[in-house]
């Protein structure tokens, strides 16, 4: 397939990370975290899959550019199945 | 109660965005119906892997394991452990080869070229049904759940609809969505999505885990909190009145993990569509073994909210009473009644009619587990975080139904469509077909959705149907793949009378504390059963058994196929594959050794 899921995935998990890291900060020290115990929750989860993403986005990218380098696969033939 | 801002929204909205987005960019990519209904059988073996186990990760999982955990603790735990790790080992090793290697495009067609045409008919039918229903049933819980957490009354209220539509918009968004990217992509977008979910599962659930160990005081702190039963797998399971499932050690190890787990990982097209995309047999037969590995331990991730949900303090109307300035202001939290009544974060199911907590045979509060998990999720996700957890939630039974939808579209092309109605058609047509039975599956889906609110029990009933089905299943692959004399005849025969005697098994069985009905019984009650696990077990174990009899009797008195046609079909015929592997701890052998080794270091640290 020539759709590596890393890209979106990473993209996804990037721009999710970042609304929450962003998200975060401008809430900091507020009253919403006494539920998570008065961690700012939305800021350390953030970033976290704001990591994930990244290297999703970048284990995605290298591998694209492998594929692109190499010569282009050869159209094999139908196999042939029994029955149907 | 739920207060959604706008971060929650949007979180959610990029989800879909990005669901739909990867749906679009799939398209063009589905040039024949190999490509749509096979993901032209050129995945990795790691998105095949995650896909295999996220196929199975849908509402059920989820949210079920979390009520098993606030009902009966670890034990839960055996669900992975002894059911699913063994047989996904099982089908990884000994039975991709004939899954992949015989070419076949689905389950029935695999029974076609092993047995025969009827045998491939009953299973095509039955499967076509029940994924199908799967689908609605996915859809309808979902739908109730977003009511029950009120998850868009905001937006209800804010747009000034009736709050009576929410149950119909949760519905058709969930399966527009869904038909939307599986119409467009096929497989590999249902494998994609599902391999989305899987993260999302994490993202959504470890934060929820962390949060509710800490605020409990750390492992310790549950273990004290909790009875102290629920936090060992193992003990008492030498007898059913010593562990809280009822269940002894025979019915747990044939039934949980030979037949049921078998009869699901071995045989569900459901699954072993994920495997059957890979891009060769190396990269099948290591696909259950890369899924087992998150398997093992995902326990922790949907288990241990419902054992904290119970942990937890149960919240109590109090008031709190303070000095400001020479004035005494009381502050009242009031706590509904049906979660006073529950215990921890569960609340008790409320008598709709009378208004009070509905009581179990012994006279305690009845609790409803199922909530254990979003209460969770809303107890300690403040806004932003809680969008995800949310997302993730609702991934997870799209993604449950997506894994239906194309596998019903998968058999109804080319097992009914292509073997009965229409054969010799081009390929273009069948993939056309494969189009329209997404849409016409997605239909069906939402029929079976609406007819469990008019029929209180479908849901329970369907999945009876659906074990009085699959329970025997196990037996007639087993003999088929490793046994040369099983026949058509035989196996037919067999599947017949195993889906008839666990059907006579419930019906002549009953746990303790029900009644007769769905619970089993109709017929007479012979037998009494400590719990409904223990009776589900030894119903599947004797249809299981009662197939294998049969399979082998009739089998014996007819005449199989020569063996020429059974070559790369049964064990015995099948030249044994070229040992391809670069370095010895990629072959899925050792894959399967080490699996096997982390699973049984998990059971001894939850002894």
């Amino acid at each position: 397939m020539s759709l590596d899921l890393r890209i979106p995935m990473g993209l996804m998990f990037t721009l999710v990370g970042a609304i929450l890291v962003a998200f975060g900060i401008s809430t900091d020290g507020s009253q919403i975290y006494a539920k998570s115990l008065g961690i700012n929750a939305n800021l350390w989860w953030g970033f976290v899959l704001l990591l994930f993403g990244l290297m999703m986005l970048l284990l995605g990218r290298r591998s694209q550019k492998r594929l692109a380098k190499l010569p282009p696969a050869p159209v094999d033939p139908s196999e042939t199945r029994r029955g149907h | 109660m739920l207060n959604l801002t706008g971060v929650d929204w949007l979180i959610m909205l990029l989800y879909f965005v990005f669901v739909l987005g990867i749906g679009f960019a799939l398209k063009r990519h589905m040039k024949t119906s190999k490509d749509f209904f096979q993901a032209g059988r050129a995945l990795p073996a790691w998105i095949c892997g995650l896909a295999f186990i996220s196929a199975n990760l849908g509402a059920q999982e989820v949210i079920g394991m979390g009520a098993s955990g606030a009902k009966y603790g670890l034990e839960t735990a055996h669900f992975y452990g002894i059911g699913a790790i063994p047989a996904m080992i099982f089908v990884g090793i000994f039975m991709m080869p004939f899954y992949y290697g015989s070419k076949a495009r689905s389950v029935p067609e695999f029974l076609r070229l092993r047995f025969d045409e009827k045998t491939r008919a009953l299973n095509a039918c039955s499967f076509a049904v029940m994924t199908v229903f799967s689908s609605g049933i996915s859809m309808y819980a979902m739908a109730r759940l977003i009511q029950a957490l009120h998850v868009f009354d905001g937006l209800f209220n804010a747009m000034g609809w009736a709050p009576q539509g929410i149950f119909t918009f949760s519905i058709v968004l969930s399966a527009v969505i869904v038909l939307a990217y599986i119409f467009l992509g096929g497989l590999t977008s249902a494998i994609y999505n599902e391999v989305l979910q899987f993260f999302l599962i994490i993202a959504g659930f470890l934060p929820l885990v962390l949060l509710g160990l800490r605020n409990i005081g750390g492992w310790s702190g549950l273990k004290a909190s909790v009875p102290a039963a629920y936090m060992h797998e193992w003990h008492g399971v030498a007898h059913a009145s010593t562990n809280p499932m009822g269940i002894e050690i025979i019915g747990l190890g044939m039934g949980l993990g030979f037949v049921l787990g078998s009869g699901y990982w071995c045989t569900d097209f459901l699954v072993i569509q994920t495997a059957m995309a890979s891009h060769n047999m190396a990269a099948a037969r290591r696909v259950p073994l890369i899924a087992a590995v998150p398997k093992i331990f995902f326990p922790f991730l949907v288990i241990l909210p419902g054992l904290l949900a119970i942990g937890l303090p149960t919240p109590h109307t109090t008031t709190v009473e303070r000095n400001i300035n020479g004035m005494i202001v009381r502050d009242t939290t009031v706590v509904p009644h049906n979660v006073e009544e529950g215990r921890g974060l569960v609340p008790a199911k409320i008598n709709p009619v009378t208004g009070k907590a509905m009581l179990t045979a012994s006279g305690e509060p009845l609790l409803d587990y199922d909530m254990a998990t979003p209460n969770m999720l809303l107890h300690f996700f403040p806004t932003g975080i809680l969008g995800l957890g949310l997302t993730a939630l609702l991934a997870s039974f799209m993604s449950g139904m997506a894994g239906n939808v194309t596998a019903f579209n998968t058999v109804f092309t080319y097992d009914l469509y292509q073997s009965y109605i229409h054969k010799g058609a081009s390929d273009r047509h069948y993939l056309a077909v494969g189009r329209w039975a997404t849409v016409g599956g997605i239909l069906l889906s939402i029929g079976t959705a609406y007819a469990a609110i008019a029929f209180n029990n479908i849901m329970d009933t369907l999945q009876l149907v659906f074990s009085f089905v699959n329970a025997p299943l196990f037996a007639t692959f087993l003999l088929g793949m490793f046994w040369k004399r099983a026949t058509g005849h035989g196996a037919f025969a067999g599947l017949i009378s195993g889906t008839a005697a666990a059907m006579l098994h419930h019906g002549l069985t009953l746990p303790i504390e029900a009644r007769p009905g769905i619970h089993g019984g109709w017929l007479a009650v012979v037998h009494h059963y400590p719990s409904d696990m223990a009776q589900n077990f030894w119903g599947a174990i004797f249809a299981f058994s009662i197939n294998l009899v049969i399979t082998i009797v009739v089998s014996l008195l007819t005449k199989p196929k020569p063996e020429s046609e059974l070559v790369g079909l049964v064990h015995s015929l099948t030249p044994k594959p070229p040992k391809a592997h670069d370095v010895w701890w990629k072959s899925p052998e050792a894959l399967a050794i080490a699996v096997l080794i982390m699973a049984v270091a998990m059971n001894i640290f939850f002894y």
